[in-house]
């Protein structure tokens, strides 16, 4: 079973009914008590990331998705909620995030090296490029296009994070992750049949439960 | 990169499809919910779903196929028509939408854009624009009412100011063009492109599949609408983007 983190920000509605169109059970809720009785998290997210975090500390989430990540459990970030995984990020000053990943969201400048200006948010179908293509999320799958919406971009200096990467002006991590916490800064929800296979991998790697990682 | 986005428009009118596709073997050629996965089996980057219901009750019918849409679909949809405050983007978006279209209302109150971005996020909000060539002004003037009221605003300081109030993107029409089918109207789109920062949809002219290497390559758009091109099979989406693709232009 899925737990789906409801923390008041995102649009809940399209992670849930993707998950029912794969036919993995879940449920939302904003008890840590009701979310524990999960055995995959996904934390979902659209909006700024300061806001989510005083949400999350509001709503005595955040201990609990700690003592979940360190007890080895499966967690998925998806778009603001794969940034929240990080260390912290640049908008409206500096707010700290969960730090299960390092690395922090900057906002995409708008120049390119080049001098060349682009447009921001970085907004449509962009391709994915494999970093690790043995990572349980990219099982039976292929290098395709995935549906980004972000303003704010991931900047890290360890490699190992990266399971894959897109290119927009610059190196976009699109899915990152270390063990048994993953994130995707695009919509799965909304990419068509490469982000339902990535979802219902998400779904097998809940499945097998968390031993393989500990 | 980015890909270009094509994105097929759909006409609602009380919870029906009207100028459907007439040419394809579904069931119900009216309903919404199969229209929409037809054409994202055929590679529609995105759908818009204009709600063209003049009653209260076809108003209501429409959140009922915006959840439908939203429980079958994998790709992002717009709803537009008839949204009018905070609390119809509410309502669209709750039911699964992934953005709001707003047009009249902006015009009437600007102040809606800012107060939808500012809740919703600026990711969410799309503002419509029906601009139509104008001698006097040397430039293209604003319509509302779906192009039958002439506003005092010129394209580019409306667009300017549309962005400034948190739109996320632009849907561009150009009246001159729209039904025309001799292709998308390349200066309009350009000005208006040139004029903002945020991703710019054109809209209104499409004949031909050639019609949108042009939109793409020469006015830059970042995505383009048509609908009676598709409905009508004058060609596909997957026919767009194949010949797209052989003349470079980058698509999904």
């Amino acid at each position: 079973m899925i737990g789906i983190i409801d923390y008041g920000m995102g649009n809940l509605h399209s992670v849930s009914k993707a998950l029912e169109r794969l036919d993995l059970s879940y449920f939302l809720s904003e008890a840590p008590a009701e979310l524990a009785k999960a055995e995959g998290l996904i934390l979902p997210g659209v909006g700024s990331f300061k806001d989510a975090m005083t949400l999350l500390k509001e709503k005595e989430q955040e201990a609990f998705i700690k003592m979940w990540v360190r007890d080895g459990k499966p967690l998925l970030g998806i778009c603001l909620g794969m940034q929240l995984l990080f260390e912290g990020s640049e908008e409206n000053g500096s707010t700290e995030g969960l730090g299960f990943l390092p690395g922090y969201a900057k906002r995409f400048t708008g120049e390119a090296e080049s001098g060349e200006n682009y447009k921001v948010p970085h907004m449509g179908w962009n391709k994915l490029m494999f970093q690790q293509p043995d990572h349980p999320l990219l099982q039976n799958t292929e290098e395709g296009h995935v549906y980004f919406v972000h303003s704010y971009v991931i900047d890290t200096k360890e490699e190992d994070v990266l399971i894959a990467t897109s290119d927009y002006y610059r190196e976009v991590p699109a899915v990152v992750g270390h063990k048994n916490v993953m994130g995707t800064q695009f919509h799965p929800e909304k990419s068509s049949q490469l982000g339902m296979k990535m979802l219902e991998n998400f779904g097998k790697v809940v499945a097998e439960g968390s031993k393989k990682y500990e | 990169m980015l890909t270009k986005r094509i994105i097929p428009c759909l006409d609602v009118k009380e919870g029906r499809v009207v100028k459907g596709v007439q040419f394809v073997d579904l069931r119900d050629a009216g309903d919404p919910v199969e229209l929409a996965a037809f054409y994202d089996e055929q590679g529609a980057d995105e759908l818009v779903f204009l709600d063209i219901s003049a009653s209260h009750e076809g108003r209501k019918t429409m959140v009922e196929v915006v959840r439908e849409v939203a429980g079958k679909l994998a790709i992002p949809f717009t709803v537009g028509g008839g949204i009018n405050a905070l609390d119809d983007m509410r309502t669209i978006l709750r039911a699964g939408a992934d953005k709001v279209s707003l047009n009249t209302a902006a015009v009437k109150r600007p102040e809606l854009i800012t107060e939808g971005s500012d809740y919703f996020g600026s990711q969410c909000i799309v503002v419509a624009i029906d601009a139509k060539y104008d001698d006097e002004l040397g430039s293209w003037r604003i319509y509302t009412h779906g192009g039958r009221k002439p506003t005092d605003w010129e394209v580019t300081d409306w667009a300017k100011e549309v962005v400034k109030r948190g739109a996320g993107e632009i849907l561009l029409t150009s009246m001159d063009q729209d039904g025309a089918k001799t292709g998308f109207d390349l200066a309009l789109t350009k000005k208006v492109n040139e004029a903002v920062s945020v991703p710019v949809i054109a809209s209104g002219g499409a004949g031909a599949k050639q019609d949108f290497v042009g939109v793409f390559e020469d006015a830059q758009a970042d995505a383009a609408l048509a609908a009676s091109i598709f409905h009508y099979k004058e060609t596909s989406v997957e026919e767009v983007k194949s010949y797209l693709r052989e003349k470079g232009v980058r698509v999904r």
